[in-house]
C-alpha cells in the first residue's frame, strides 16, 4: 500500500506528510503532525471532540481523509492562541470552569469560534444549536453556553477598538521611520 | 486501497469502471468513511470527486438549479436564491446533523446512501428533482425517486455516479416545505418525515402538488393520491384529511424502538398535513 504525499497549511504552516489512503486527518495530526489537541471521542463524527477547520469550514477531522487536505488551510485548536495570549474563548472557558475532564473542550473552542466567526453576537439559542455536534459528559452545557456568550462579549469589546490601537502602533512605527 | 482526486467526471467515471464496482464515491465522506472504519467496506479506490469544478457549484439554468454532487448542505443553505425558490429542499438538507457535518454532507451523497429516512430525499422528490447520472455509456437523467432500490441499495450501475441534482425552475405562485417528526429537537434520524411542493392556480387553489414520504418504506414514496386529494382545493380541511389518508394508505413502515408502525403511519399523515400548510402559505396563498 504506497503512501499519499500531501502539502498543506495547518494553522498557517505549510506542512508536508505522507499518509496511508485511508487514514483520517485525525490520525494524521496527531500521529503525524504532533497536534494532539484533536481528540478521538466517537471516531464517526458523532461526538465533535476532534473538531477543526478546513478551508474556514467546520468539520469533524476523524471524518476527513488526510488525502483530502492537500492545498487546503487545516486550522486546529493549537492555532487558537496568539503566542502565550490565550483567545478569549479559551480564556472564557477557565474563567466560566467550562470544563472538567477537557475531553471535549478543544472540539467546544474551536466550533465556538466557528460560530462567533461568523456571528458576532449569537443568541443562546443559536450558540445551542452551533455546538450541538459536540458532545460533554461531564458538566453539561450551561457553563460552555455561559462561556462562549462572555467571550463574545470581550471580542464585540475588542471589535470596538482597532481603530484606536492603530493609531496608537501607527505613531511609533513613524518615528522609528 | 488508493485514494484519487480526479478533476473532471470523465476521470472519475474511468477510475470507477476499472475497478468494476469496488470503488467508492467520496464527497462528504460523512456516511463512506464511517462506513470504512466499520470495516463494512473495503474499496479498492476511493474516488474523491471534490476536485471536479463541475461538481462544485451551484447554478441557476434557464430550466432551475443545478447542484453539483460535491456541493455541501451548509454551502446550499447559504444560497439565497436556492433557498427563495426551494426552501422545503433546502430546510431537509439543513436538518442532515450538526455544523461539522454539514460542512461535508450532500444531497447527493444522501441520495446514493439510499436509506429510507434520508432528510433530503423527500423534498427532492417532491421537488421533481433529477439526478444527472454519468457512467461509462454515458450521460443520463433519472428522476430522484428511482435512484434509491431499496435500504442502501441503488439503481445505478457499476462504473456510475451522479453528477449533478436538478431542480426545475419555479412558476408562479409555489412553494415548498419538509418537515419530519424526531423524538429530539435536531441530531436524530427522521422516525418518519414528509415532503410537499405545490404550484397555486387562480384563487389560490392549488393547481399542482406532489407529496413525498419518509422512513414509512424501504425507499422514499411518491404519493400521487394525496397529491390528487389537495389538488383543485384551497387545502380545507376535508381536503386535508383526504391527504392524510392517502398518505397513511401509502406507508409501509417497519416497527422498530425509533417508531412503531401504528404510530409512523398516522404522523406521516399529519406532517403531510402541515407541511402543506407551509408550502401553501410559502406560496402565497
Amino acid at each position: 500500500m504506497s503512501g499519499v504525499h500531501v502539502s498543506t497549511t495547518i494553522n498557517g504552516d505549510a506542512v508536508e506528510f505522507v499518509c496511508q489512503p485511508g487514514e483520517v486527518l485525525l490520525d494524521v495530526l496527531r500521529n503525524r503532525v504532533g497536534l494532539t489537541g484533536a481528540k478521538e471521542g466517537c471516531g464517526t463524527g458523532d461526538c465533535g471532540a476532534c473538531s477543526v477547520t478546513v478551508d474556514g469550514r467546520l468539520v469533524c477531522a476523524c471524518l476527513v481523509l488526510g488525502a483530502e487536505v492537500e492545498g487546503r488551510a487545516v486550522n486546529t485548536v493549537e492555532g487558537m492562541a496568539n503566542g502565550n495570549q490565550l483567545h478569549p474563548l479559551q480564556q472564557k472557558f477557565i474563567e466560566h470552569a467550562a470544563l472538567q475532564c477537557g475531553i471535549c473542550t478543544p472540539g467546544f473552542l474551536v466550533a465556538a469560534k466557528a460560530l462567533l466567526d461568523r456571528n458576532s453576537d449569537p443568541t443562546e439559542e443559536q450558540i445551542r444549536y452551533a455546538l450541538a455536534g459536540n458532545l460533554c459528559r461531564c458538566t453539561g452545557y450551561d457553563k460552555i453556553v455561559r462561556a462562549v456568550q462572555a467571550a463574545a462579549k470581550d471580542l464585540a469589546v475588542d471589535a470596538t477598538k482597532p481603530a484606536a490601537k492603530k493609531k496608537a502602533t501607527k505613531k511609533p512605527s513613524k518615528k522609528s521611520a | 486501497m488508493r485514494y484519487e482526486a480526479p478533476t473532471t467526471t470523465k476521470d472519475a467515471v474511468a477510475l470507477l469502471s476499472k475497478t468494476k464496482g469496488k470503488g467508492q464515491v467520496l464527497a462528504g465522506g460523512s456516511d463512506l468513511l464511517v462506513r470504512l472504519k466499520g470495516g463494512f467496506v473495503e474499496p479498492e479506490v476511493i474516488v474523491d470527486i471534490k476536485r471536479i469544478p463541475a461538481m462544485q457549484a451551484v447554478s441557476k439554468t434557464a430550466s432551475g438549479f443545478k447542484i453539483g454532487a460535491a456541493v455541501s448542505c451548509a454551502q446550499l443553505g447559504e444560497n439565497s436564491a436556492l433557498k427563495k425558490a426551494w426552501p422545503g429542499v433546502v430546510e431537509a438538507a439543513n436538518l442532515i446533523g450538526s455544523d461539522q457535518i454539514q460542512s461535508r454532507c450532500t444531497v447527493v451523497g444522501n441520495l446514493c446512501n439510499a436509506s429510507p429516512a434520508a432528510d433530503s430525499v423527500p423534498a427532492m422528490v417532491a421537488a421533481k428533482a433529477k439526478a444527472v447520472v454519468v457512467g461509462p455509456k454515458g450521460k443520463r437523467t433519472v428522476p430522484v425517486e428511482d435512484v434509491v432500490a431499496g435500504p442502501g441499495k441503488t439503481t445505478l450501475k457499476a462504473g456510475e455516479l451522479i453528477e449533478s441534482i436538478t431542480l426545475p425552475a419555479r412558476k408562479g405562485k409555489s412553494g415548498d416545505a419538509y418537515l419530519r417528526f424526531i423524538p429530539r429537537t435536531e441530531m436524530d434520524i427522521a422516525v418518519c418525515s414528509a415532503g410537499v411542493s405545490l404550484t397555486l392556480g387562480k384563487g389560490g387553489v392549488v393547481a399542482e402538488a406532489r407529496v413525498a414520504l419518509g422512513a414509512v418504506a424501504p425507499t422514499v414514496v411518491l404519493v400521487p393520491a394525496a397529491a390528487k386529494a389537495i389538488i383543485g382545493t384551497k387545502l380545507d380541511d376535508d381536503a386535508l384529511a383526504a391527504m392524510a389518508a392517502a398518505c397513511e394508505a401509502a406507508c409501509n413502515p417497519i416497527d422498530d424502538k425509533r417508531g412503531t408502525v401504528e404510530f409512523r403511519t398516522e404522523v406521516a399523515g399529519v406532517l403531510a398535513k402541515r407541511a402543506a400548510k407551509i408550502a401553501y402559505q410559502r406560496a402565497g396563498g
